[in-house]
């Protein structure tokens, strides 16, 4: 008798939950998708559970699952959520479809700057861009009289005044988590000082003039952050920003929204966005351009891909983007840039732009090199010269490994 | 016992343990000394790049692999000998560094760096856990009948949580501005830094594991004190000797078997140490061989995995576990042997 009152209960709760209003047509077909789980996905997916028969996966994982996940036939997800460092593995193995006649069906509000071109053809469908930007707290600054640092330079400089000033625990915030996010951050620094990664035959080229420049001014970062810094990730940076701890970093711009979430913020209004600093004078800014999006698997029957796109389609629309404005810098019809966009969007626009991530397997394998032999720079185990080399030696080991040297 | 009915008994065991230890071992074991390929092509591509308000598209040479007719990657597998042992191992920069007696340079190669943690981790902490496992032990035998309960089910709680919570909960209690970490901070007024350098991390992994593993001890221990004999004692008590020469003459050798058992236990799992790195986010200071496995195994955003290496280091996981058994696990043969006959 319980039992089944709990179930009545639980089936009623569902049918509350599956509001069709706002979808433009009833979707019969199962869909699900595999996401990343940040603010901005949330957003998306919920637009698209509106049409109904969808389930959506919202994990940090998910670049670990979804090349296997897409490879199985059926595939396991109709729809991934991408960006352009994990199209890499499905564009590699070929589990994705071509969008081209999707989007000549369905697409007609989408704009030519969302469609990810592959040689041609249509791959995936980007949403929103990423970038690193300069959050910082306009108070503080305003205060100490210190200008917007538009530098690394200025901003050792800016942050030396602050910690003078003991206004805030630690001026600077970094995200230089051992592993991706340390090695994110050589990936921004690096070609900021106009460093190549590769040799036109594959072989690495870190250890250079530039990597020598961008390991002393990631080192000169320590003196202003948190002594506990090999442990940060973009989180954790956030909420030091959050609860007042930091008065600048050097950000995702996804992030910048929390700022203002007056659920969680102690800094509401306070903290203003600008380009990412450029790593030397005349250069681009020390950052990497980066896209999410959705892609459709190839191992699935046409009409479930045909449905799946429809429904992309619903959590793609300027409703979707008018509810949920701040979550990001979206690429979506519909989208009203605002005051925390705009370090983001001086960043793409500056002259020289900075590079986009490059997706590409030879990436992935230098990016996990970096991830595993920067941490013994930072401690303070090995010189810098000693890094780069260790660098290109765990490199060239991998890279043998995956057949793309010789 | 009929042969038949021997069989039939053992047989299902025998068959699971083929099914999940054997294979899998064995087939770890080829892998390491094979290395998987994909067939890569360079092609010209050009790529697309959303910017805020217009694309830039760039056209690039790119290593990417072959697909065949059926839209799969061509991969080709090769003997390699030892080589990914070599590349797991390095010994070219270990013997360089041993020559010009270096310490540090031993120690910025991944797999060594890993051992000593691993060793260093296993081998002081086991005499913590007896130690603190009889204490506990001991205590609540000899406390009174009426709170024994409640103290053995307060006592096992440590070993109920799951390595990973646990281990978490210690970060978020010292990271930062963890509770603890604040309360350490108001006490002596310097600002503290628990994941800063690597030794306070280390020393927090020791705690860590002592405080969870200890109840296992203890709950074995406690068993064990049940049963030793009690005329034994009583002699020894006539006979005049203290508290200490009654632990150290009638308990602890009648406990011996059971120490050596939790000793077997405690150097399999310890060895295995992965929990903590993960928990305490260690890596930058601290790995394990455990986490170097994972961390081969882990594919990249491109979708690269080092598996051959990963089996490489799985295995010599296993050798080291093997060497460090062998101590223990001959002491036990030795007391079966004894006391067949």
């Amino acid at each position: 008798m319980f039992l089944k009152r709990i179930a009545l209960a639980g089936a009623i709760s569902l049918l509350g939950s599956a509001a069709f209003a706002a979808c433009s047509f009833e979707n019969e077909v199962p869909i699900k998708s595999l996401s990343a789980g940040f603010e901005a996905w949330k957003a998306v997916t919920d637009a698209m559970a509106e049409c109904g028969s969808f389930q959506a996966e919202l994990d940090q994982e998910f670049r670990t699952k979804q090349p296997a996940a897409f490879e199985a036939n059926p595939a396991l997800y109709q729809i991934g959520g991408v960006s352009n460092g994990t199209i890499t593995p499905l564009l590699n193995s070929g589990t994705i479809r071509p969008l081209d006649d999707l989007v000549a069906k369905y697409g007609q509000n989408l704009s030519p700057n969302q469609l990810i071109r592959v040689n041609g053809q249509i791959m995936a469908v980007a949403m929103m861009v990423n970038t690193q930007h300069l959050m910082y707290r306009s108070d503080i600054l305003a205060d100490l009289g210190i200008e917007t640092p538009t530098s690394w330079d200025e901003i050792y400089a800016a942050a030396e005044k602050i910690k003078a000033a003991g206004v805030v625990d630690y001026p600077l915030g970094a995200t230089m988590k051992s592993g991706w996010n340390i090695a994110q951050e050589f990936v921004n620094m690096y070609p900021g000082f106009g460093g190549d990664f590769f040799n036109d035959d594959n072989t690495a080229a870190v250890n250079s003039e530039a990597g020598l420049k961008a390991l002393a001014t990631m080192e000169k970062a320590l003196e202003y952050t948190d002594p506990e810094v090999l442990v940060s990730d973009s989180t954790y940076v956030q909420q030091q920003f959050q609860q007042g701890k930091i008065a600048m970093a050097n950000l995702w711009s996804s992030r910048a929204g929390a700022m203002n979430d007056a659920a969680e913020s102690q800094v509401v209004g306070k903290v203003a966005m600008a380009a990412a600093p450029v790593a030397m004078e005349g250069g681009a800014p020390a950052t990497t351009l980066w896209w999410d999006g959705i892609v459709i698997a190839k191992n699935i029957s046409d009409e479930e891909a045909d449905a799946a796109f429809r429904v992309a389609m619903e959590g793609l629309d300027a409703e979707t983007v008018q509810g949920a404005n701040e979550a990001a810098i979206w690429l979506v019809q519909g989208y009203e840039p605002t005051e925390i966009a705009a370090g983001a969007i001086a960043t793409a626009s500056a002259n020289p732009a900075p590079p986009a991530y490059p997706s590409t397997t030879q990436m992935g394998l230098m990016h996990t090199a970096l991830g595993n032999e920067l941490p013994a720079f930072l401690t303070g185990e090995r010189d810098a010269q000693a890094t780069l080399e260790a660098i290109e030696e765990a490199y060239t080991i991998s890279a043998r490994e995956a057949n793309v040297l010789e | 016992m009929k042969f038949k009915t021997f069989a039939a008994f053992v047989g299902p065991s025998i068959f699971m343990m083929l099914l999940f230890i054997a294979a899998p071992l064995l087939s770890v074991f080829i892998q390491s000394f094979q290395e998987t390929i994909t067939i890569q092509e360079q092609i010209e591509v050009e790529t697309c790049t959303p910017g805020f308000v217009t694309q830039t598209c760039t056209t690039e040479i790119k290593t990417v692999p072959v697909l065949d007719d059926n839209g799969k990657t061509i991969t080709e597998t090769r003997w390699v000998g030892l080589q990914s042992y070599q590349n797991v191992l390095q010994m070219d920069k270990f013997w360089e560094a041993v020559g010009n007696g270096s310490w540090n340079d031993i120690m910025q190669i991944d797999f060594w760096k890993a051992l000593r943690f691993t060793l260093s981790f296993t081998l002081l902490t086991l005499p913590l856990v007896i130690g603190v496992g009889l204490l506990i032990a001991l205590t609540v035998n000899n406390a009174a009948r009426s709170i024994r309960g409640p103290v053995i089910f307060v006592s096992l709680l440590p070993f109920i949580i799951t390595p990973v919570i646990g281990s978490l909960s210690i970060y978020w209690l010292f990271v930062g501005d963890g509770i603890l970490t604040s309360m350490m901070e108001r006490w002596t007024g310097t600002n503290i830094s628990m994941f800063a350098q690597a030794w306070t991390i280390e020393v927090l992994m020791y705690f860590y594991r002592v405080w969870h593993v200890a109840p296992f001890a203890f709950v074995i221990f406690y068993a064990g004190l049940q049963t030793v004999n009690m005329d034994t004692l009583e002699s020894a008590v006539i006979d005049g000797a203290s508290r200490w020469e009654r632990l150290r003459h009638v308990i602890i050798p009648h406990l011996m078997p059971l120490i050596v058992f939790i000793a077997l236990i405690h150097l399999m799992d310890c060895y295995r140490v992965f929990e903590e790195i993960v928990g305490f986010r260690s890596q930058a200071h601290v790995i394990s061989l455990q986490w170097l496995t994972y961390d081969f195994m882990t594919p990249d955003d491109a979708g690269n995995r080092a598996i051959s290496r990963a089996s490489a280091s799985a295995m010599l996981t296993m050798i080291g576990i093997v060497f460090l058994l062998i101590l223990p696990l001959r002491r036990t043969w030795r007391d079966h042997k004894g006391s067949a006959h």
